[in-house]
């Protein structure tokens, strides 16, 4: 040790505070926990139970199975009870937990029965166990009651002391992270006697099958099983608790482990043995597969993907990595993560093919491991059945390469024959052969075994002599023919080989170049839109799968990105809205909702969910480690787009709110800058007349200041009021028949005092036909317009008020043209605009005539144009839709 | 004959400082005031005082205008002049259409307040309707159902003559669109505007000298049309 000085390792208690937190909002867990069925640990959940109902905590029994004893279900008296959910299957009635109610109901505390439960199928999830989970990750605590022998890790020890195969299994991770875990314990002895008593229910189980279990052997077996969890669980509890007080330096195994997995059945068993290991040494574990050139059959394939998962399920870290030497390979990862221990299983290869290889895996491994421990994991005896599969495997191609290979042969065969006269029987054994290296290139291994039997064949009856047999006379021609054989079946395989790895690098180029698309796609701050359509594009390149993205619209629903190239039905769209919720994946090739078309993952950035991406491959597509792996990486990407839309939204939130606060602080200026003037004005004008002083010659032109200013009050209080009334909504438009003459009229005469000299022109035509509008509203406008032209221009200025009906496009016009400087603002239309002004630099006016204007000519759906004369001066036509009205009645 | 007593005009407005400013107003027009500052005690004030005229404002905290003209014409026909703001349309109309005579938009002038109480009061006064009315050029024979413009006689449908008459005898006072449709094209016609203004430009036609500038014809934006002395 350094010193004897304590200090809290700062990512330690890092790691510590998390998971305080997290656990904060997740509910707990209590596990009831028993060695075999019997034991009573349903009803020791019970009486647990009732203690904490006592309490006045909210509970609910949400499944409980009593198996009909008197004593379990006398506990159940007094404890609310959800109705079971039942499901027809095959025929049987099926009582299931009522998920979707539980989480309705929102208890406090919810019993769930026998975790290690399969759900009967089409349930969302295909476990109970999962149930579990999202009535944890809801907040609500759980109860609930399992055996040592459905527990993940442990299930083939049990299956190795009692000879039952355990299907029902709960992954350990999930059991390491229940708050609490009771031990419910019984002596064998004790057990024995109760099955004796026949208070133990076996299920359907063959009595035989049950008393084989049920031997004092096993259970003491079982017992020990149980007893060592409990026993693992305190300690690292112990050690926990350790970390969050910092009682003493903790050191740290500073171990890590690493598993060598195959697409081999026997991987599962080894996958247990190290995760049991680590959790033990309380070491991190690495799964490794060392991906070779050679290609793998789908059977094959899927082991692989099934041992992964399981790996991952088992909290490792899995990586898969190329190479051709599995043991160099293996060494150069365990190297490259600082791993301690190797666990590999006893290989039970030929031991002469294996001399040939440079020696077995654990030889070679032994060799180059240098510092790193080795475990070797002894094998099961292997089924003779899995080679030949393997072998006939390699040998499946496509008819049609068998038809090449043939073809190819028959026609070196009429070519030998027509050439063997001048150059001899020998060189056309080359022919054969350099015909069977070319196809190599093109065809796979079978093909080429194919040619390259029916060449020596061929060579052999047609052209050695004695030809039209298979005889060998000659010495040279029988070295000369095993020669060509095994020359010809090398190349070929040869050939073939690197072909496939050809193909390989090929596809991991593509995943590649596709994420490095992808990536820069993101990183060169495009549209979210883009991004999405990209990854869209490259995961149907990749995975000849159809996508589809959805992200959160208003009213909590979700909707489609329109890049989708498929549309969730009702269905889907539940499956999705169930990804986004609880942030874990579902679909198809997931257990949780399995039964659904796609697969769904969510986008998730940080700890919020952004949006799901739904994938909808071929039907007979299943999704590799590999592919699952870019498929993260994928989500992942695009949740860090969306993420930054939503952080570049949230920032231009907070530019508007400051831009419309901005405009807020203008508007109040100017409108206490609008009001204060005339007010001001009439103050003194007021003191001024009431002064005795006040001559009678100044009465005359204070007045008109009176005036002015309160007819600028009154006119400033009127916008004011438009505006608001125009922005409220509260605009309803009283349209009326009106005669153009009359509201022109009304118009002009309102502005007469306004105008001070300036000539207003009225060009009406004789003859208009009635046209329908709110007669206030539009005088009100045409007010609006010819004030604002007074404002605008000089005293000895004319103003020009026209109307008119354009029948053909059925429109009314009104207009108001002045002969002053015209339009300042560009661009024009930009003037209806609030608090825009035409002339920023004259005093006056707060900029709301216009907009006034523009709303109700709109609110009528209409509109208005501004824009200068020709011949100079600017002109506001305002247009209206125009109807006929109905016929007046003759006398 | 006696000589007739000062008018009473009884005020309803719950502004102070409306109030004020309108009895100084009146009062140096030479009348009688008297004020009420809610709907309820305009109501008893009138029953009281049994005034000439009375100026209602719309605007009222208690009772809403067009309701206490409502209560008002139950039992009286005084003639009543109603204050509003701008904007309100709907209410002038509902109160014209309710028994008020006349309506003045706020802010109005004080001379302009006066000259609608003495054209009121005349109107009050002269009672029975007269056999002829005279208005600028033009003369209504009432009896005779002849209109003369500058002596010359005018020819008018029976439609014509019918609107003329009605705003004739109610000269000088806003009378509704509704109103104008209901008396003589009956109350199926009532929104049929339309028959309005070209009725109207009939007579701005054959009586104003300016139909595009018409003089005594005058529009009431929205609410209707009154014919006065211009």
């Amino acid at each position: 040790m350094e010193s004897g000085v304590s200090r809290p390792n700062p990512d330690a208690l890092l790691a510590s505070i998390q998971r305080t937190e997290a656990k904060a909002r997740r509910g707990r867990l209590k596990v009831f926990f028993g060695m075999a069925p019997g034991v009573g640990k349903t009803y020791a959940m019970l009486e647990a139970a009732h203690k904490t109902g006592a309490a006045g905590v909210d509970l609910v029994v949400a499944l409980v199975e009593t198996h009909g004893r008197a004593e379990t279900e006398a506990l159940l008296e007094g404890l609310p009870v959800l109705p079971r959910q039942t499901v027809e299957y095959r025929g049987t009635r099926l009582g299931e937990l009522d998920l979707e109610a539980l989480l309705a109901r929102r208890p406090r505390l919810a019993l769930v029965d026998e975790l290690a439960h399969t759900n009967a199928p089409g349930r969302r999830h295909a476990k109970r166990w999962q149930d579990v989970e999202e009535l944890l990750a809801a907040g609500i605590d759980v109860f609930t009651t399992l055996n040592v022998q459905h527990l993940e890790s442990r299930a083939d020890t049990v299956r190795q002391i009692t000879g039952v195969v355990v299907r029902e299994t709960v992954p350990d991770s999930f059991i390491e992270a229940a708050d609490d875990i009771q031990l419910v314990d019984l002596t064998p002895g004790q057990l024995r006697e109760r099955l004796a008593e026949g208070r133990v229910y076996l299920g359907d189980r063959a009595a035989v099958a049950a008393d084989n279990f049920f031997k004092e052997s096993n259970l003491t077996a079982l017992r020990e099983l149980a007893l060592r969890l409990t026993a693992e669980r305190v300690d690292k509890q112990l050690r926990a608790l350790r970390e969050d007080r910092n009682i003493s330096a903790i050191w740290r195994s500073g171990e890590r482990l690493l598993v060598a997995v195959s697409p081999s059945p026997f991987s599962t068993r080894l996958i247990r043995w190290t995760r049991r290991m680590a959790y033990a040494l309380d070491a991190p574990w690495i799964a490794v597969n060392i991906e070779s050139n050679r290609p793998l059959g789908p059977a094959a394939k899927a082991l692989l993907d099934d041992n992964l998962a399981l790996a991952r399920a088992l909290n490792a870290e899995v990586i898969v990595v190329p190479g051709e030497d599995v043991a160099a390979s293996l060494v150069r990862v365990a190297q490259l993560h600082n791993v301690s221990q190797i666990v590999v299983g006893k290989s039970r290869g030929h031991p002469l093919l294996e001399l040939l290889r440079g020696g077995s895996l654990v030889d070679r491994l032994l060799r180059r491991s240098g510092q790193i421990d080795l475990y070797v994991v002894p094998a099961e005896p292997r089924t003779g059945r899995n080679r030949w599969r393997d072998w006939r495997l390699s040998v499946t191609s496509a008819p049609a390469e068998y038809a090449t290979a043939f073809g190819t042969v028959a026609a070196i065969t009429v070519l030998g024959l027509a050439t063997k006269g001048w150059m001899g029987y020998w060189s056309v054994s080359l022919f054969y052969l350099s015909a069977v290296v070319i196809l190599g290139l093109f065809v796979g291994q079978g093909p080429i075994l194919l040619a390259a039997g029916l060449s020596a064949l061929t060579w052999n009856y047609l052209f050695i002599p004695p030809i039209y047999t298979f005889r060998i006379d000659k010495l040279e021609d029988g070295l000369m023919f095993v020669f060509f054989f095994v020359m010809a079946l090398v190349t070929g395989r040869l050939t073939g080989r690197l072909r496939a790895q050809a193909g390989t690098e090929r596809s991991r180029e593509q995943r590649a170049t596709a994420l490095y698309q992808l990536t820069r796609a993101i990183a060169s701050a495009r549209s979210t839109d883009e991004v999405i359509r990209d990854a869209g594009a490259q995961i149907q390149e990749l995975f000849g799968a159809k996508v589809a993205i959805l992200t959160p619209a208003a009213g909590g629903r979700l909707s489609l990105h329109p890049a989708a190239t498929y549309v969730a039905n009702d269905k889907e769209q539940g499956v999705a809205e169930w990804v986004f919720r609880n942030r874990r994946v579902a679909g198809r090739f997931t257990d949780t909702l399995p039964s659904s078309e796609g697969f769904y993952l969510p986008l998730v950035a940080g700890e919020q969910a952004l949006g799901v991406m739904g994938l909808k491959a071929p039907a007979d597509e299943s999704l590799s480690v590999s592919q699952r792996d870019l498929l993260d990486t994928f989500s992942t990407q695009i949740a860090l787009a969306l993420d930054r839309e939503r952080l570049r939204a949230t920032e231009e939130a907070g530019r508007l709110a400051q831009e419309s606060d901005k405009l807020h602080r203008t508007l109040l200026d100017s409108v206490s800058h609008e009001l204060k003037t005339p007010l001001a004005v009439i103050a003194a004008a007021a003191e001024q007349l009431d002064g005795a002083a006040a001559a009678a010659a100044e009465r005359p032109s204070l007045l008109r200041e009176l005036r002015t200013a309160v007819r600028r009050l009154q006119r400033l209080v009127n916008n004011l009021l438009e505006m608001t009334r125009l922005e409220a909504g509260a605009l309803q438009l009283r349209l009326d028949w009106t005669d153009l003459h009359d509201l022109v009229n009304a118009a002009v005469e309102t502005t007469r005092e306004a105008a001070a000299g300036r000539r207003i022109a009225v060009q009406v035509p004789e003859e208009l036909p009635l046209v329908r509008l709110d007669f206030a509203l539009i005088e009100q406008a045409v007010v609006n317009l010819i004030h604002n032209a007074c404002v605008h221009t000089p005293p000895e200025a004319t103003i020009a008020v026209s109307a008119g009906v354009d029948e053909g496009a059925a429109e009314v016009w009104l207009a108001v043209a002045d002969t002053g400087p015209g339009l300042a603002v560009e661009p024009a239309g930009r003037i209806f605009d609030k608090f825009v002004r035409g002339r920023p630099d004259q005093a006056g006016g707060l900029g709301l005539g216009l907009s006034i204007v523009r709303g109700f000519v709109e609110a009528h759906a209409g509109r208005v144009e501004a824009g200068n004369q020709p011949g100079g001066g600017a002109r506001f036509t305002i247009y209206l839709p125009f109807v006929r009205s109905g016929s007046v009645p003759s006398e | 004959m006696s000589e007739p007593a000062i008018p009473l005009l009884l005020l309803v407005d719950d502004e102070v400082q409306i109030r004020r400013l309108l009895r100084i107003t009146l009062e140096g027009g030479g009348y009688r005031v008297a004020e009420a500052e809610t709907g309820a005690s305009g109501l008893t004030e009138a029953a009281a005082l049994r005034p000439d005229l009375v100026i209602l404002d719309l605007g009222l905290p208690d009772l809403p205008g067009p309701e206490v003209l409502r209560r008002l014409r139950e039992w009286s026909q005084v003639p009543v002049l109603i204050l509003s703001v701008r904007g309100g349309e709907g209410d002038k109309i509902g109160a014209l259409d309710a028994g008020a005579d006349d309506y003045l938009t706020k802010p109005f002038g004080g001379g302009e307040l006066l000259a609608r109480v003495r054209v009121m009061l005349r109107r009050q006064r002269a009672g029975e309707e007269p056999n002829a009315i005279a208005i600028g050029p033009i003369e209504i024979d009432l009896a005779a159902r002849a209109v003369r413009k500058r002596g010359q006689l005018v020819k008018l449908t029976a439609k014509e003559y019918a609107f003329l008459r009605l705003l004739a005898v109610n000269r000088g006072k806003a009378i509704t669109h509704r109103q104008i449709l209901r008396e003589i094209w009956g109350p199926k016609a009532e929104a049929q505007t339309h028959y309005l203004r070209v009725y109207m430009a009939h007579l701005r036609q054959k009586l104003e000298d300016d139909p595009n500038h018409p003089l005594y014809f005058t529009t009431e934006s929205g609410i209707g049309y009154r014919l006065s002395d211009g």
